[in-house]
């Protein structure tokens, strides 16, 4: 096989730093030449030898805010990781088959996975993470790979198959009560580190791939989530009140932009008539029907199970905030059963009370504490079944991940029929719909889905909800 | 103490011997700002110690501190220079009434008449020194913009006097609490610096340095809990200032534990609001575990 790797470039360190440079560029953070003179002069003090200052000096010279230094992190190491595995496939280098092989020829692996203690390894890795202990945790990862990842059969997507490692290994932030208490896991676990071990399960993952392909998977674009809406315990209630007040600008222009371009559609005849008096009768001037921004009326359905929480308490609040768009709005949680939270809404301003009022009272996880959407539906058409008319927006937000049950779709094109109109957001990534037990394509036949884990995208769904109405 | 540093390192135990410990990245930044005399932006959450961090650098190159604290409304007039004009007046009224008036002009706009303002101060020092700005965030775009020329050219233009070249590279170091995005023209002539709440070991040799008295297993414990609070989403996280005063209060009552007794009692020094408090007490308080039993009631003072 021919080795598909791009152009080695020019040599030198000057070279590799533009490219970085570069790539910083594709992913919108600010690097000006001037920024790239600072990165020269900055390297000049510092010792390359040392991995850490190379990058603190970088950092402190190219990235200039909180945001742009995530996005830097990010990108350095993806930079520096495909240079490296490119001159290790380039100059033919391969990890030796002696152990720790990653994703090499199966029986191997199998002999592997059979030997290793799958509880004594959830047990280790989960120690590592709560240390911190970096060095473990590569090494653990390696071993998680070979333990689970070819269990069955590998994605082909390395998300999917790093989060379906986590899984087995039962591996989360929260507390989980039911495990005895000297397990690390009994408490909880560092989410900032559990991230980092998910970051090396990926990363060794890729390595493998690379390996065995000899070639490098074309080069995507930073993924969207690590700088999506935030999605942690820390709601940054700033940012979602800086969302929220471009989100009302935008709305405010974007309505008489609307206006203005689609000025020619509607002739008011009588202001027509009234003015074609001036002339004697003769409409000279045309007059036009004015064009209201639409205001609908918006029932909201929210998945607040676990998965989705942070997304959709979020949405929320932006579609309150953005409530004097809309003439009526309605907004239910649910898990297993629905429950009414406008009220919420209308008493509590402030995001982090909402969301607490919310987790204490809605009372809607009965006893699994999983999503119910077939029992959902039918609550949610008897609630509001009268109410429904086809001047409606229902918008549903949710996973779609039915935990085995019965979707019933057709309850849900019930109440799609009875609205005007039917919103889906998904906070999942599209690449993740309908895998494992996400149900979306059932329900998308009766809605329209959009994918929804950014404040673009957040963005682009509410400028779809206000277009203005086109005649009916 | 050294003139100017010539690795990190040497950075990082100057800063160390004056008392403050800095993050890896911390001492890097300090590094080459005093090598590349480029100012630096320290931007983090309040209570971080960035203000401490120049005070440090101060004391460390032994230069003097020149601090100019940001507000809304401050003007040129009140960070660069000022003419005396009441001296300017006196001279005037002195002279008498047979000198001309070109005379009188070149004598009142000398230096002698110059009310000089922090920025002024850093420039026209013989000396080099350590020029703090503190809380930049805090005012207006306009003085941002005339800001750049001190940063870029470290000079001041005075109509009268033509301008003023710095003698000297100041060490410059801003800081900013992240309140408003500052303009892009100000961040490019900046090194950027990140200073975010330390890892556990850090905070606690930090809160050792200041508490050296209190008991090792109280101080971990302490920050220890101090962390914890700071992933609850609360208005206002405590900061290391407040990690440091909350171990002086234990060290004072004479704690030997934190308990759910003693924390309740005494975390109205970490927290400040009383959501806040709230919050803390629900999460935080039942997880240390009951102490021995103390007065458990209204406690927020």
């Amino acid at each position: 096989m021919a080795p598909r790797l791009p152009d080695p470039g020019p040599p030198g360190i000057s070279a590799r730093l533009i490219e970085l440079g570069e790539a910083l560029r594709d992913e919108g953070v600010a690097v000006g030449t001037s920024e790239l003179l600072d990165a020269f002069a900055a390297l000049e003090e510092v010792p390359w030898s040392d991995p850490e200052n190379f990058r603190e000096a970088l950092a402190a010279t190219l990235a200039k805010s909180p945001d742009d230094r995530r996005v830097f992190e990010l990108v350095f190491e993806r930079f520096f990781f495909r240079a490296t595995e490119a001159a290790a496939v380039r100059a033919g280098i391969k990890e030796g088959s002696a152990g720790g092989q990653v994703g090499g020829d199966s029986d191997g692996e199998g002999q592997q996975a059979g030997d290793i203690d799958l509880d004594a390894l959830r047990q280790q890795i989960a120690e590592a993470i709560r240390d911190g202990a970096e060095s473990a945790m590569r090494d653990l990862a390696r071993l998680a790979i070979a333990a689970f990842g070819r269990q069955g059969t590998g994605s082909g997507v390395i998300g999917v198959d790093v989060q379906r490692i986590r899984r087995q290994l039962g591996l989360r932030s929260e507390p989980q009560p039911d495990l005895p208490p000297e397990d690390p896991r009994h408490d909880g676990l560092p989410r900032d580190e559990l991230r980092r071990f998910e970051q090396l399960l990926r990363r060794e993952l890729e390595r493998g791939q690379i390996e065995r392909t000899e070639q490098l998977p074309a080069s995507r674009p930073l993924n969207e989530l690590d700088r999506a809406l935030p999605s942690g315990p820390l709601q940054d209630l700033a940012a979602v009140h800086r969302v929220v007040a471009q989100l009302r600008r935008r709305l405010a222009t974007q309505g008489m932009e609307a206006r203005g371009r689609k000025r020619h559609a509607h002739v008011d005849v009588r202001r027509t008539m009234r003015a074609s008096l001036q002339t004697g009768g003769v409409p000279v001037e045309l007059r036009f029907r004015p064009r209201r921004p639409r205001r609908p009326e918006i029932f909201v359905l929210c998945d607040v199970s676990t998965s989705v929480t942070s997304a959709s308490v979020f949405f929320l609040s932006v579609l309150h905030a953005l409530h004097d768009t809309f003439r009526k709005m309605r907004s239910f949680v649910f898990i297993e059963r629905i429950s009414e939270v406008t009220d919420v809404f209308e008493r509590e301003r402030d995001f982090a009370a909402v969301s607490n009022a919310i987790s204490r009272d809605a009372g809607v996880a009965d006893i699994s504490g999983y999503t119910d959407y077939g029992r959902v539906w039918n609550e949610f058409r008897d609630a509001v079944a009268d109410e429904l008319h086809p001047r409606a927006t229902v918008i549903v937000l949710g996973d779609a991940r039915t935990n085995g049950r019965d979707p019933r779709a057709e309850v849900f094109g019930q109440i799609a029929s009875l609205a005007g109109r039917t919103f889906w957001l998904n906070p999942e990534p599209r690449l993740y719909w309908n895998y494992g037990d996400s149900v979306i394509a059932a329900y998308e036949q009766y809605c329209e889905a959009f994918e929804c884990w950014t404040t673009q995208q957040l963005e682009d769904f509410v400028k779809a909800l206000t277009k203005p109405m086109s005649a009916r | 103490m050294a003139a100017t540093p010539t690795s990190v390192d040497q950075v990082r135990e100057g800063l160390q011997s004056v008392g403050y410990l800095p993050g890896e990245s911390t001492a890097l930044v300090s590094y080459l700002a005093t090598r590349l005399g480029k100012p630096v932006l320290v931007e983090g959450p309040a209570g971080v110690g960035k203000t401490e961090l120049a005070k440090a650098l101060a004391r460390y190159l032994d230069r003097t501190l020149v601090r100019l604290q940001c507000y809304e409304g401050l003007d040129e007039a009140k960070a660069l220079y000022e003419w005396n004009y009441r001296k300017q007046l006196l001279r005037i009224q002195a002279e008498a009434a047979d000198t001309g008036w070109d005379r009188v002009q070149d004598d009142i706009f000398g230096e002698e008449f110059l009310l000089e303002r922090p920025l002024m101060t850093a420039i026209a020092s013989p000396e080099p020194v350590v020029l703090l700005i503190d809380e930049i965030d805090k005012t207006d775009q306009e003085f941002e913009a005339m800001l750049l020329e001190v940063l870029s050219d470290f000079q001041i233009s005075i109509p009268e006097l033509g301008p003023v070249v710095a003698k000297t590279t100041p060490i410059v170091l801003l800081t900013s609490n992240n309140s408003r995005e500052l303009t892009e023209a100000l961040k490019r002539r900046c090194l950027y610096l990140w200073l975010d709440y330390p890892p556990v070991e850090q905070e606690l040799a930090i809160v050792r340095l200041h508490t050296p008295d209190l008991n090792e297993q109280v101080a971990r414990k302490l920050v220890e809990v101090v962390q914890m609070v700071r992933e609850l989403d609360l208005k206002k996280p405590p900061s290391i200032a407040e990690s440091i005063d909350w171990a002086r209060a234990l060290l004072l009552l004479g704690a030997d534990d934190i308990d759910e007794g003693v924390f309740r009692e005494t975390m109205s020094v970490i927290v400040k609001h009383r959501t806040d408090l709230d919050i803390v007490a629900e999460r935080v308080g039942v997880r240390l575990g009951p102490g021995p039993p103390s007065g458990v009631g209204s406690k927020a003072a």
